[in-house]
């Protein structure tokens, strides 16, 4: 029989590596397997623990290693005892759509059967069947957009690159995922890596690139170490290398791992780091699809956009497309962290709102005081009060709210936070992580604070707002790229949503 | 903070250039090699000396001036050797959502360091963190190698005890 515990480094955080030794050591001598799995999402009950059963995987949680006798005891190897009963009959889990994580959380990250037996590969072999120019076309059908925040069509930037002529050609998956509250790059690397391998050679067969890249951050070691192991099981599985799937076609992949700037998140300051230089932001027009890595035609994409084409390759674009709201299509992976009693990975199709996301899937605040801000999209996204809850997740709508949808993170705030406080530490964020080429950005962000201060000390409070607007306004406009630029948002956001906090 | 200028030189190694020269050789053929080659120095020799910069520049025909850039502009990078035992506090928004801030106090209170600090008695070195990606398990604490989740006061007390 088999059980199943998680090795994704958030369970590990709590604890999933003792209760797993706990289990072999309570289980030495019977046919047990303990398959360590990528972690499902639902990250308040981890460690979860699921065993096998004629109905299906049984669910034990949050259990600490000094539960593990007890359960046992009471039956857990046979399903047994107080359990959450089925875990894919989960109300969490029932209501999401998962396509991008189908499998994570499933089945053995390293295991190249697993994959194959759970529909991995499929994508790819349909991609290889296709012209390249074909596969490029059923992205642009599906509707697919960047998930790393920018929400730009993805079809169309293969078709770029593509239509580039050029003897080397690149992909580069931007895994920099250094926005705080967003941690779905992450779990889908270190739970289902082939996934990424193969949305990666997808993209290489479309567009004609030889190479790639994934530049992954280095506060995921865990991850970094799953994808090197996964990469290099992937050579014999004819998944890497000079001949994949015996195509004739060739591609390689290799890992780079940051060195601590949230700055190397932009797409063209991770581009010159990559290269070995100092991540300093680009001015673009050149754009990366003509002139990126070593000035190359390169495809510069995030994690999850790379991931879910494998599965619009296998469902079709038209099934993708099917899912979502307006120009929103398919599905996105939500994350719910912070103050939230029931944080984790949320994959649905646009168009949920983000009420129903922090009340019915989050359950509120883990304190259990009133929900009183959200941020959405990171430490550049917008603080959102409670009122705003009926916002659909969608890319326009949250545009049109002054907000962003961003890589999908949803960080919760209780009735204590100090929303000068947080506005205070946008600009902080922004002076220690600025890459320092372009004036707003470099000297704004520490105007910021400096206004900021003044502002809740209570010298001149109208006059500073004004010129705490006025900045946000410049460097809005004025900034070389959406670190600069978007720093106003939570800024501005929390300065109209909760002005009562910039008081003295 | 320590500063280069206040810094105390760090006493020169045996054998040293030679094994960074042996490192940035054997990861030179690389695109973009500066970086894995920084990082391999730092994991192997502990962190990345000024006299180390040369080394690397002449290996990959690069200026002084522009490694030097380089190993400055990302925070990975030490300049000094650590202490015995690395602790580094997440302080963005998901974390301190759930008290990051009051417990990088605590941590500073107990270890005796500021942030980017090393304890006098070399036993540990205090750094802050821009998100370890556990934000739904806060405040997140790396011990070392490890990570911990939903950390206390308490519980950073018995991690610290531990590390001794």
């Amino acid at each position: 029989m088999k059980i199943f515990v998680s090795r994704d480094s958030a369970a590990r955080s709590v604890g999933a590596d003792e209760v797993a030794e706990r289990i072999a050591a309570q289980t030495q001598g019977l046919d047990v397997e303990i398959v360590r799995t990528g972690s499902r999402g639902m990250l308040w009950l981890e460690p979860l623990v699921e065993v096998e059963t004629a109905a299906g995987r049984v669910g034990y949680g949050a259990a600490a290693p000094e539960d593990v006798d007890g359960l046992i005891a009471a039956g857990m190897l046979a399903g047994e005892g107080e359990s959450l009963g089925l875990v894919e009959e989960l109300p969490w889990m029932r209501r999401q759509e998962r396509l991008t994580f189908k499998r994570v959380g499933v089945i053995d990250p390293l295991s190249a059967e697993d994959y194959e037996a759970h529909g991995g590969t499929s994508g790819l072999r349909k991609a290889l069947a296709m012209t390249p120019a074909d596969v490029v076309e059923a992205v642009v059908e599906s509707g697919l957009r960047g998930r790393g925040g920018a929400g730009f069509p993805t079809g169309i930037k293969w078709r770029t690159v593509l239509g580039a002529e050029s003897d080397l050609k690149f992909v580069c998956c931007n895994a920099d995922e250094g926005d705080s509250g967003t941690f779905a790059d992450r779990m889908l690397i270190e739970g289902d890596p082939f996934t990424l391998i193969e949305g990666m050679t997808i993209a290489a067969y479309a567009v004609g690139a030889t190479e790639g890249y994934v530049y992954l951050r280095s506060e995921y070691p865990d991850a970094v170490a799953t994808l090197k192991a996964a990469i290099e099981r992937a050579h014999p599985a004819g998944w890497l290398g000079p001949d994949i799937h015996g195509s004739g076609f060739g591609f390689d992949l290799h890992v780079r791992v940051g060195a601590g700037a949230y700055i190397c998140g932009e797409e063209t300051s991770m581009l010159e780091s990559l290269e070995g230089k100092r991540g300093m932001v680009r001015a673009k027009p050149p754009i990366p699809a003509l002139e990126g890595l070593f000035g190359r035609p390169t495809v510069v994409n995030n994690v999850l956009s790379l991931a879910t084409v494998p599965a619009i390759l296998t469902h079709g674009a038209k099934t993708y497309a099917d899912y979502g709201s307006g120009r929103s299509r398919g599905t996105s992976v939500f994350q719910l962290g912070g103050n939230v009693a029931h944080g984790g990975i949320v994959e649905t199709a646009f168009g949920i709102t983000l009420g129903e996301l922090v009340n019915d899937f989050g359950g509120g605040t883990a304190s259990g005081r009133p929900t009183r801000a959200v941020q959405v999209g990171g430490p550049l996204g917008a603080y959102l009060p409670v009122e705003q809850f009926d916002l659909p997740m969608d890319y326009e709508a949250f545009a049109q709210a002054g907000a962003m949808v961003g890589h999908g993170g949803i960080v919760v705030f209780d009735d204590t936070v100090d929303m000068a406080a947080m506005a205070r530490f946008a600009f902080e964020f922004c002076a220690a992580e600025s890459c320092g080429k372009c004036t707003p950005c470099r000297v704004g962000a520490v105007r910021g604070v400096e206004t900021i201060d003044r502002i809740v000390a209570g010298t001149e409070r109208d006059k500073n707002l004004v010129v705490l607007e006025d900045l946000c306004e410049l460097m809005t406009d004025g900034s070389l790229c959406a670190m600069g630029g978007l720093t106003p948002m939570p800024v501005r956001s929390a300065v109209r949503h909760f002005g009562e906090d910039f008081t003295a | 903070m320590t500063s280069e200028v206040v810094a105390a030189a760090p006493v020169p190694v045996p054998g040293r250039a030679q094994r960074v020269r042996e490192i940035a050789g054997e990861l030179r053929g690389l695109r973009g090699a500066l970086i894995p080659i920084l990082h391999a120095v730092q994991e192997e020799l502990g962190y990345v000396a000024q006299d180390d910069v040369a080394v690397i520049a002449d290996v990959l025909n690069l200026s002084v001036a522009e490694v030097h850039g380089v190993v400055t502009f990302y925070k990975d990078f030490r300049r000094a050797a650590p202490g015995r035992t690395t602790v580094a506090v997440c302080q963005a928004e998901a974390c301190r959502a759930v008290g990051a801030v009051e417990l990088a106090d605590y941590a500073r209170l107990r270890t005796g360091c500021g942030f980017g600090e090393t304890s006098a008695d070399g036993r540990f070195t205090l750094d802050e963190v821009f998100c370890f990606g556990n934000c739904a398990l806060g405040p997140a604490v790396q011990v070392g190698e490890k990570l911990h989740g939903r950390v206390s006061p308490a519980r950073l007390d018995a991690l610290l005890g531990e590390a001794r």
